[in-house]
């Protein structure tokens, strides 16, 4: 085959590529990336939400900077990761790959884990912030006390809550992860399997010399979108504190919660923006380092 | 405004008559959250206002109340919002900073006339010598508690504590702890969730003869002895007496709900709540009061006029406003919503005054404060954060008034000085 | 667990599958206790909401009753199945397109538009509310449900999702089709899109229920009550000083049903890829 033509068909293929998605690429431009650009405009200036905004340079990163709050919230926003994702992670692949052996009642046991997925941030909120009560309302100091162990204060702590409000994070995140280890475990070929069952290879041979390889495209996925979630929760901190605010003290603010605040409570457009921005721009360097360490190929 | 209005009128007339078309109507829009009493309320008001002013139709729309103030952020600079809105009047700076009222004229809504009728909180909407919105109803703080409680307690059911002393030892013997001193049962409460904040404010703080911000509301003058005293006051009922722990079943009406509480300081909003607990033997007293002095605290939703209303619209807009703030009106949200009056010749009627329910709010309007917020959820935080301190963060009440005293100070500083 | 079931297992039963299946189901009623509160909440009247018992003391349908009283809640629901079923076809379809085409073609800025599009999941809806909302208020799209759909018909999640799977298709059965004279859209449509249906089917289930729940845009978007999404109405319940708990769980729960039925009839396609266990080797 000349080289021409391994051009031409190389063409053709990129060609057929962009068709696919120049509709897409449109849409995220006009949907996505414009209103991200006006908002990185925004984070340069200062004024009321409607008429004209003054331009001034840097001073709302040179305040974002010099707030204490602004780092404790960034802290957080990374303990909210550094929690999570292993947790998160590792109980839901047990869960998925013992429950991809599990034939009997399979349906109903799967259902069950994803159930939490399915129910309204709000309403859980409500109910989790029951169980953590001192006894005798609360489901967990009851436990507790049931085994002898001493109470806890949960919500009400400086160094509890922020686990506290996580939990409900990851439980309600967990269906999610499941069916995804699910569908990537599956998506294994049964022939992987079967060859290494004639080698005579033993099982725990197998999960980490085949299932974990072969389930590298899932796990990266896995990682990278469960990093973003918890570096953007909202609902559960949002609903299970004070007022919203990520108390008691800030021990439990996130970052996006800052922005919201700053955006919709206090009217800050220009402040709201800027911080938008630092959130954009660590989640991206994030990702990037992911995607580069787990390449899938 | 009624040669402004006749005025308007010629011209639409004139305009009509020019482009030969019916003489068109004006339509307003009017914005509040949704709550069932208010929403049947404003319903009731449009329709009778349309009925004298056919001219003009008034349409109602309503958003949960969380998102209220997003809804508004988001719609008034878009030039979708409405034209006659109602805010909290905390609000009122966030929402000039934001640009999304505008003043009241002085022709229409005259200051003096206002400071005639209303009652006399109602001054903190006026900036530079116009208003910013007018209120239809007010609320005030009084003490509900529960008689079964009491009873049990040992305490006459019909003569509920008067001065904070009283208060103090109903409170520690109506609470009632297990073994292991876990709470059973709060004898007051006290909860982020409350009015708490405004209650140590304007009500403890005056009993002990301090005063939270100067009078012409610049200045932080909280973190003083007396102020210490008042904090004291309100923390002692759980850091000293345990006659309940901070944060009780979340919310204060929660644990008042559900019979787990004696006493619950709370706004006249909350009757309708409490009157719907079946099975609860309640009563409602005025405020109890200490070294002589009675106190309250009154606060009220407004109705402003979106900035970039104009024209034929703002007219309409004035007449609507000046409608939901006539004695016919008052007395209808009253009757409906169960709120207030902001005027005293409405709500100081013999019938009004006398009510076993409305009666002790009533009576606690008359010596009422209103707090001057700059930033009305920032001032809450510190608050909020205050209590923390204090309660879980080991910190001495002095020393967590002090760091409040000089949190709220910035604040006040960064907005005076804009 | 009976003798019964134990038979149930296909292969001789072994301690070790039967403490495995134990666990696993313990985990799952752990996984629903609070769902199962939810529940018993919805069936107490207000004054017995704080009484926290967890088996209502005097059960009632009342709030059920409520909820549909006026007909708003049908309304409602009828507007969020109307465009989460939209949208979840749109998405379906457009982010295998490019997940695929990203998984599968080589050509210059390949990785620019994968990142491009990743970096889309990074900018919190809160932020561009705002825009959107001038957006759609310029093209007159308030009100209606083009407005509530158009900011979810493409996703930086569904894309980044198929572009995994796609990876594990093997490239020699395109090559085949190529060679059989399959158009490249039908090598997608027909070839490819059979092989992920266990990932099709979870992002169905995600893509459903993430614009089932979706609230912030829904309410920004709209102001005609009858054109409410559920969250958007079940806010309702909520006011300034009194949230009625009850009401918030029944809403909770009758809005669970649909994203349910949804996930028991999509979960049965995360099935083995069995095509692939006959070709390769």
């Amino acid at each position: 085959m000349s080289f021409r033509d391994t051009m031409t068909v190389g063409q053709k293929r990129a060609a057929t590529a962009w068709m696919f998605l120049i509709v897409p690429v449109l849409f995220f431009v006009v949907v996505r990336f414009w209103p991200t650009f006006q908002s990185s405009w925004i984070s340069l200036t200062e004024g009321p939400m409607m008429g004209p905004r003054d331009f001034v340079g840097l001073d709302n990163y040179v305040r974002m900077f010099g707030d204490p709050v602004f780092w404790k919230v960034f802290g957080n926003t990374f303990k909210y990761l550094a929690i999570g994702l292993p947790v998160s992670l590792t109980i839901s692949f047990a869960v998925a790959y013992y429950l991809d052996r599990v034939r009997f009642m399979h349906g109903f046991i799967r259902a069950l884990y994803f159930v939490p997925y399915l129910t309204t941030a709000v309403a859980m909120a409500w109910v989790w912030r029951w169980f953590y009560e001192p006894v005798p309302i609360g489901l967990f100091n009851q436990i507790l006390s049931a085994m002898g162990l001493p109470q806890q204060p949960f919500l009400r702590s400086m160094t509890q809550s922020l686990p506290s409000v996580l939990a409900p994070a990851v439980w309600a995140g967990l269906g999610f992860q499941v069916i995804i280890f699910l569908a990537g475990l599956r998506a294994i070929p049964d022939t992987y399997y079967e060859a290494a069952r004639i080698d005579g290879v033993g099982p725990w041979t197998i999960l980490w010399e085949i299932t974990l390889p072969l389930l590298k495209p899932t796990l990266l996925f896995l990682i990278v979108v469960s990093s973003i979630g918890f570096l953007r929760i909202f609902d559960q901190v949002y609903n299970m504190t004070v007022d919203g605010q990520g108390g008691p003290l800030n021990a439990t603010r996130p970052l996006v919660l800052n922005i919201y605040n700053s955006a919709f409570v206090d009217y800050e457009m220009g402040y709201a923006t800027a911080q938008t921005m630092v959130l954009f721009v660590v989640l991206l360097a994030i990702t990037v380092v992911q995607l580069r360490l787990l390449r899938s190929e | 405004m009624t040669h402004k209005l006749k005025l308007t009128t010629a011209a639409a007339g004139l305009a009509a008559a020019l482009t030969a078309a019916p003489a068109s109507a004006v339509e307003i829009e009017y914005w509040q959250y949704f709550f069932d009493g208010r929403v049947k309320a404003i319903d009731q008001l449009i329709e009778a206002f349309e009925e004298a002013n056919p001219d003009i139709t008034v349409k109602h729309t309503h958003f949960p109340y969380a998102q209220f103030r997003t809804k508004v952020a988001a719609a008034v600079p878009a030039g979708e919002g409405p034209d006659v809105m109602q805010f909290y009047y905390g609000w009122l700076p966030d929402y000039m900073k934001a640009g999304l009222i505008q003043p009241l004229s002085t022709e229409a809504f005259p200051p003096a006339e206002i400071e005639e009728e209303f009652f006399p909180i109602v001054e903190r909407m006026k900036i530079d010598g116009a208003y910013m919105g007018l209120p239809t109803a007010v609320r005030s703080l009084a003490m509900f508690y529960n008689k079964d409680l009491f009873e049990k307690a040992g305490l006459d059911p019909e003569n509920p504590p008067a001065t904070h002393d009283e208060l103090v030892e109903a409170a520690m013997a109506i609470s009632e702890r297990d073994a292991g001193g876990n709470l059973l049962v709060a004898g007051i409460t006290a909860t982020p969730v409350s009015q708490d904040a405004h209650y140590w404010r304007e009500v403890l703080m005056r009993q002990f003869g301090g005063q939270p911000y100067s009078d012409d509301g610049t200045e932080v003058t909280y973190n003083t002895e007396e102020g210490a005293q008042a904090l004291h006051a309100y923390t002692d009922l759980f850091m000293e007496d345990k006659a309940t722990d901070y944060g009780f079943m979340n919310e204060s009406q929660a644990s008042f709900a559900a019979q787990r509480a004696g006493i619950l300081i709370d706004g006249s909003f909350r009757i309708g709540a409490v009157q719907s607990m079946e099975g609860l033997n309640w009563g409602v007293a005025p405020l109890p009061s200490h070294n002589g002095v009675t106190s309250n605290y009154a606060s009220y939703w407004v109705n402003g006029i979106a900035a970039g209303v104009e024209g034929e619209e703002l007219a309409a807009a004035e007449k609507f406003l000046a409608y939901l703030t006539t004695d016919e009106a008052m007395q209808l949200w009253l009757d409906v919503v169960g709120e207030l009056p902001a005027k005293p010749s409405v709500a100081l009627t013999e019938a009004n005054a006398n009510d076993p329910v409305y009666g002790p709010f009533i009576a606690g309007l008359e010596t009422a404060q209103t707090t001057e917020f700059v930033n009305e959820s920032a001032q809450r935080q510190i608050w909020l954060d205050m209590i923390d301190r204090i309660n879980i963060g080991g910190v001495s009440v002095e020393d967590s008034l002090a760091t409040a005293a000089e949190e709220e100070q910035k604040l006040l500083d960064s907005f005076y000085t804009e | 667990m009976s003798i019964t079931d134990i038979t149930a297992f296909r292969k001789p039963v072994r301690p070790v599958r039967v403490l495995t299946w134990t666990l696993l189901a313990m985990g799952g009623i752990v996984m629903i206790m609070p769902f199962l509160f939810m529940i018993s909440t919805s069936l107490k009247t207000p004054d017995q909401v704080y009484d926290l018992r967890f088996i209502p003391a005097r059960p009632t349908l009342a709030n059920y009753a409520e909820l549909f009283a006026d007909g708003r809640f049908t309304a409602w629901f009828v507007n969020s199945l109307i465009t989460s079923t939209i949208v979840t076809a749109s998405v379906l379809f457009f982010d295998s397109l490019i997940g695929y085409t990203l998984a599968k073609y080589r050509f210059r800025g390949r990785g620019l538009v994968f990142i491009a599009i990743l970096s889309t999941l990074m900018i919190p809806t809160e932020m561009l509310v705002i825009p959107w909302y001038v957006m759609s208020s310029h093209m007159g799209w308030l009100d209606s449900y083009w407005g509530i759909m158009f900011p979810g018909l493409i996703t930086g999640f569904g894309v980044f999702l198929m572009r995994q799977f796609f990876g594990t298709v093997p490239d020699e059965l395109i090559d085949a089709a190529r060679i059989d004279g399959l158009s490249e859209f039908r090598i997608w449509w027909e070839i490819a899109m059979p092989l992920v249906t266990p990932a099709l089917s979870a992002l169905a289930i995600f893509t459903f229920l993430g614009n089932w729940t979706a609230f912030l845009w829904p309410l920004i978007v709209t102001s005609d009550r009858d054109l409410f999404t559920v969250p958007v109405g079940l806010s309702s319940f909520a006011s300034e000083n009194l949230t009625r708990w009850e009401m918030v769980m029944t809403g909770a729960a009758v809005s669970t049903i649909p994203t349910l039925i949804v996930f028991i009839l999509l979960q049965k396609y995360i099935i083995r890829g069995v095509v692939l266990s006959g070709l390769k080797g």
